[in-house]
């Protein structure tokens, strides 16, 4: 059964965050005011609400919750800032400047995220202004990082393949800033811009005040690559390259995206599916057109239904197509052959066919901090104030010292040495494939434990590995403390997601190059339980496989789960 | 102790059953007995009233004064007591507080009684100043007619201990006036020496005017009428419910949030009031004390005719104050050491010398510093003063909670002379109270800080650290009653993450109207140091348009510095903002003063 979705046609009445956004006069709302009030250190939830369309929200550590109670203190309030960077492109002087902001006003890391932007955690409400304006003196901004819109355009940071990303970059920049909203909110709160004279109408023609039903995700991956996800995406484009490896254009791919929550089967994780293929100079018309659909017929009424995804399966993929062609005027093309190897990094030094060379380093889930036997966020430091190129987050939380000259790689070397960074290549295969999301204790979703866990948890899975001979094996394992999926578990081959304290849905069976959905195997497991899960799998797979079968193809051949290839399939 | 048909009201029959009894009484037993007389007494018999309607009017009538100089209530209650007592007595008895005293009526008067404490470094409390100033003026006139007493209230741990009443009272002299009976001064632990000064007094007015001992006697035991079941001398032991941190993690502070019992007490309490504790000190300090002299822990010693004997570790850790030191104690302590440094030190020329050893030091570094000691534990016993109470504001409202009364109590710790040290209460609360436990408590009345009579008048609360505590009392009583009252709170601490005392309180109460205005300052949020004086600065304009509405204005907290910077700020505020001259400001506040509505608990 795919393809067909009975569910909502009339919705009902519009949410609470449409009255939101309806009443905040494009993203002002009592913003202003709220930081200057200083009786408390959080916002009101309409305040943070609109806060999300400013790249950040308030969070507090839960860890300390119910103890702040008891002492008549309210909870610990801080904001988490989300950077916006497409692609994942920081320069040297914008790394310092993170740096410095993370170790002066938020909690001395930073964290790589999923989606390539960089998160600082931990801002108190009156050193908000102050972040964001030193931000914006580097050339970074959080606007639209979070909210109702498009958020940070994700792109291949391609190393080996540096000539055609020059080109790609260019274009997801584009997307990025047309897809930005144009209210002059931001600087009007943060930056102490001039207050805009009233003129309503101008100020968003793609969105409009309502901006969108939910969050949208666009992200660019050059096969045979596909490191960002590409089928999680809102809209996927799957860059095509002609004969000379220059970029001919793109394959589309509609309706991807991870977040469902537990116990309802009207939510699951769905794949993109390719529509068609377009030129760049239609990408970014078609991308607009894209984005008015969702604005126009997206669920304004349940959130938990309103992302492109039920859009499109609400009245399917021919609806999809007909209903962009009339607003473009004009129909895709069809789709091109392409194929994707992995969704996974490749780690260490690699030279690009610009003929200078890009270190990947590994972060283990994306956290960037000094440790007492590890002084990572230190030794990046350093390597920025030599760094000549640039630094690229990636897709699964790693970070490459990018674009390094032949004459400099030496001192880079050096420095990678000295502070001891990794590349990883001495930890197992499956950690080397492995993401967690943010979770406990700033997260306010989540349900269960992740970045904090997974490490714990990955050094008893390899265990059973190495007993299987099987330490070397790429598999991917992605773990998330609610099924919102940050993490983006469902394309995972071993997929772990939070169900409440120490409990965890695990699923199997996602392709390994994040082209297949994996599926529920067993619900609601401890961590004696997922071990003892996966040890008879491990031994059946180091034994059974054919050559070169990944683990995901694996299970789905022996049948321990059902392949998944349309999201409309997962709970069956 | 032992009854005697002569000295008391019973028959021979009654005696004998007594004196079966009282000698088992343990001492908590006694107490409760006294208490519960008492408590009976008052519940009936308005008999006495009648006598002293006969006896009143067959004596020659003394009309007397009393004044009274009190910072923090002691000296006014005392004095309120005692004028009590005289009026009951047939005396013609105005008390009044120094300030409220109209100083050109001194010369009309023929009888004075005054009860004044010392401050700090031997200054007058607020409301004695000007009375202390005029004394000691040109204007202040010959008064060889005058009769006086003074009572005067310190603490011996300071150089200029009772300093005030010692010049009350060589001052009075000076001016031709006449010592009824010579001037008494008291410690911490003042109720008995302040008893018998006033029993002295009695009994030279009684025979001034001729009264006789057995009308004294009927006087006595009608005012005994008056004392509550607890008081100072027979604390109430309070159960405590809650003993909370305030102090998120990663604070440099720790105030404790205390919550106590007060079930079966009868004891009430007004916004303003604080607790006095009788505190513990640290066992092992106590032990460390017995083995520097090598005397033994478990010998009995007797601390005082109520306590009876215990063991010295006891005594030292439940009943002597142990942890200050101070001229006083060292001069009694000279004969009991050959140690030349010792007396060199005590004796010295230099007071400076004496001062800096003993500023920080207890009495494990003196037996430690010194050697040849040759005290027995009695001697020591004898020599260290009562380990005192400790006064607390009260946090809580009465009409809110009348079972339970709150506490915010400040841990004191620091590092001085290589040894960590402790405060004896606020460490006894932090670390070795839990729920469950009791603590001897009473109420301490503090009449010179009160919401305002008139419901109307704002208040503005300046309260910083456990300065907020009263606060939390006056807004929580105003909560209780649907006040309509203006309030606005000026509250400061370190961090606000961490140090936001009660914040969640204040945020309900600005929700619900109680509280009208907060801000809040941290001082080391941020590289500049922000304080509350620096709030009140920047809202000048309405800080003064409050107080040109009548509002009342309180501060608590630290004397050294926060409330002298918040008084210069508001001269300067008043000065700016009312367009007046520095004297005119001043005079301005000294207005607000006199009318009550500038009211500080500092300390």
């Amino acid at each position: 059964m795919t393809n067909s979705k009975t569910f909502i046609e009339n919705p009902g009445p519009p949410s609470d965050v449409e009255r939101i956004k309806d009443e905040s006069n494009y993203l002002r709302g009592t913003l202003e005011e709220s930081f200057v009030d200083r009786t408390s250190a959080g916002i009101s939830d309409d305040d943070n609400r609109l806060m999300k369309f400013h790249g950040s929200y308030m969070q507090d550590d839960r860890d300390l919750r119910t103890e702040r109670q008891k002492q008549k203190l309210e909870p610990a309030y801080q904001f988490m800032v989300r950077i916006r960077a497409a692609g994942g492109i920081v320069t040297p002087e914008q790394w310092l400047t993170i740096d410095r902001l993370a170790k002066d006003y938020a909690n001395g890391s930073i964290r790589l995220t999923t989606r390539q932007a960089i998160q600082l955690h931990g801002i108190l409400k009156w050193n908000m202004k102050k972040s964001i304006q030193e931000m914006h003196e580097s050339l970074l901004d959080t606007l639209a990082a979070c909210g109702d819109v498009n958020r940070n355009v994700m792109l291949n940071p391609n190393p080996y393949q540096s000539k055609v990303h020059e080109e790609v970059y260019e274009w997801a920049t584009k997307l990025s800033e047309h897809l930005s909203p144009k209210t002059r909110a931001y600087h009007e709160i943060w930056l102490d811009g001039e207050k805009f004279v009233d003129n309503n109408e101008e100020q968003e023609p793609i969105y409009g005040k309502h901006y969108l039903p939910r969050k949208f995700k666009i992200g660019i991956a050059v096969p045979p690559s596909n490191d960002i996800d590409v089928f999680s995406q809102d809209l996927g484009l799957i860059a095509i390259l002609d004969d000379n490896q220059s970029l001919k254009g793109f394959n589309i791919s509609t309706g991807g995206g991870m977040g469902m929550t537990h116990g309802d089967v009207e939510t699951y994780p769905q794949i993109g599916r390719v529509i068609g293929f377009v030129t760049p100079d239609q990408l970014i018309d078609v991308a607009e057109k894209i984005v008015t659909i969702q604005r126009d017929y997206g669920n304004r009424s349940v959130r938990k239904n309103a992302r492109f995804k039920y859009t499109i399966d609400a009245r399917g993929l021919d609806w999809l197509k007909t209903e962009l062609h009339e607003r473009l005027g004009y129909e895709l093309a069809e789709a091109e052959p392409f194929h994707f190897d992995h969704n996974g990094d490749r780690y260490g030094w690699v030279k690009g066919t610009n003929q200078t060379y890009h270190y990947t380093l590994f972060i283990q889930n994306g956290r960037i901090i000094d440790s007492e036997d590890y002084p990572l966020m230190t030794g990046l430091k350093e390597i920025a104030q030599v760094h000549t190129g640039d630094f690229r987050v990636t897709g699964n939380q790693n970070l490459i010292i990018a674009n390094v000259k032949e004459s400099e790689k030496e001192k880079i070397e050096s420095l990678l040495e000295k502070y001891h960074l990794t590349d990883g290549k001495h930890y197992s295969a499956l950690k080397r494939n492995s993401m967690a999301c943010v979770a406990f204790p700033t997260c306010g979703l989540a349900m269960a434990e992740s970045e904090r866990y997974l490490p714990s948890l990955l050094e008893k899975i390899e265990v059973i590995l190495s007993d299987a001979g099987l330490l070397e094996e790429d598999i991917t394992i992605r773990m998330s403390g609610c099924p919102n999926g940050c993490s983006r578990p469902a394309l995972a081959e071993i997929g772990l997601i939070g169900r409440g304290p120490g409990k965890y849905n695990l699923y199997l069976g996602a392709g390994f190059a994040g082209d297949r959905l994996n599926k529920l195997y067993r619900e609601n497991v401890n961590e004696k339980q997922i071990l003892e899960e996966l040890t008879p799998i491990f031994n059946d797979y180091a034994k059974e496989r054919h050559d070169g079968e990944h683990f995901g193809d694996f299970v789905v051949r022996k049948e321990y789960v059902k392949a998944v290839d349309n999201g409309l399939d997962f709970h069956l | 102790m032992q009854l005697q048909v002569l000295n008391s009201p019973f028959t021979d029959e009654q005696v004998d059953l007594l004196n079966k009894i009282l000698p088992t009484l343990s001492n908590t037993q006694q107490i409760w007995l006294s208490g519960y007389l008492t408590g009976y007494q008052s519940q009936s018999a308005d008999v006495p009233t009648v006598a002293q309607q006969q006896i009143t009017s067959e004596k020659k009538v003394i009309e007397l004064t009393v004044l009274y100089g009190s910072q923090t209530g002691n000296c006014q209650n005392l004095a309120e007591g005692f004028a009590g007592k005289l009026k009951d007595g047939g005396f013609k008895v105005n008390i009044a507080s120094m300030n409220e005293f109209k100083p050109n009526q001194l010369k009309k008067l023929s009888h004075l009684l005054i009860v004044v404490s010392t401050q700090g470094e031997g200054d007058p409390p607020d409301n004695a100043i000007g009375f202390h100033e005029f004394l000691y003026s040109k204007r202040a006139p010959k008064l060889t007619d005058l009769n006086y007493s003074v009572l005067s209230l310190g603490d011996s741990s300071y150089d200029l201990f009772c300093y005030t009443g010692k010049q009350f009272d060589e001052r009075l002299a000076e001016l031709g006036a006449n010592r009824i009976i010579p001037r008494v001064d008291c410690d911490l632990d003042y109720d008995e020496p302040a008893e018998q000064w006033y029993e002295s007094v009695f009994h030279a007015l009684q025979e001034e005017s001729g009264t006789d001992a057995t009308t004294a006697a009927v006087q006595s035991s009608e005012l005994a009428q008056g004392e509550k079941v607890f008081s100072r001398t027979n604390p109430f032991y309070a159960e405590v419910y809650e003993n909370i941190n305030l102090n998120g993690r990663g604070s440099n502070k720790e105030t404790r949030h205390l919550e106590l019992s007060l079930e079966g007490s009868n004891l009430t309490f007004e916004p303003g009031d604080s607790i006095g504790i009788y505190p513990q000190n640290e066992r092992h300090l106590a032990e460390k004390v017995i083995e520097l002299l090598q005397l033994k822990e478990d010998e009995q010693v007797e601390v005082n005719k109520n306590v009876g004997h215990v063991s010295f570790v006891d005594a030292l850790t439940h009943h002597v104050e142990i942890t200050v030191l101070s001229k006083s104690l060292l001069e009694k302590l000279l004969p009991y050491t050959k140690d030349q440094a010792f007396s060199e030190l005590v004796q010295s020329e230099d007071a400076e010398k004496l001062k800096e050893y003993i500023h920080g030091r207890d009495l494990v570094d003196l037996f430690s510093d010194f050697s040849s000691w040759t005290l027995t534990a009695t001697d020591l016993i004898t020599v260290l003063r009562k380990l005192p109470a400790r006064l607390y504001s009260i946090a809580s409202s009465y009409e809110a909670n009348p079972d339970e009364v709150h506490l915010t109590i400040g841990k004191v710790n620091y590092e001085a002379h290589g040894r960590e040290r402790n405060g004896v209460c606020s460490v006894q609360i932090a670390e070795r109270v839990e729920p469950g436990d009791t603590l001897p408590i009473y109420v301490h009345k503090n009449p010179n800080f009160r919401l305002p009579e008139d419901d109307e008048a704002p208040i503005i609360m300046i309260g910083p650290g456990t300065g907020v505590a009263p606060f939390r009392a006056f807004v929580e009583h105003l909560d209780t009653i649907g006040s309509e009252r203006k309030t606005w709170l000026f509250f400061g601490d370190q961090h606000y993450v961490t140090d936001f005392l009660y914040q969640t309180d204040w945020q309900g109460w600005l929700k619900n109207g109680s509280l009208t205005k907060l801000n809040v300052a941290f001082s080391r949020d941020q590289e500049e140091k922000d304080y509350v004086q620096h709030h009140l600065e920047k809202h000048a304009k309405d800080v003064y348009e409050w107080l040109e509405e009548g509002a009342h204005i309180y501060i608590c907290g630290d004397e050294k510095h926060m409330a002298q910077d918040v008084h210069q700020t508001l001269l300067q505020i008043i000065q700016t903002e009312g367009q007046l001259s520095e004297d005119d400001a001043k005079t301005y506040v000294t207005h607000l003063q006199n009318q009550k509505r500038y009211q500080r608990d500092v300390y």
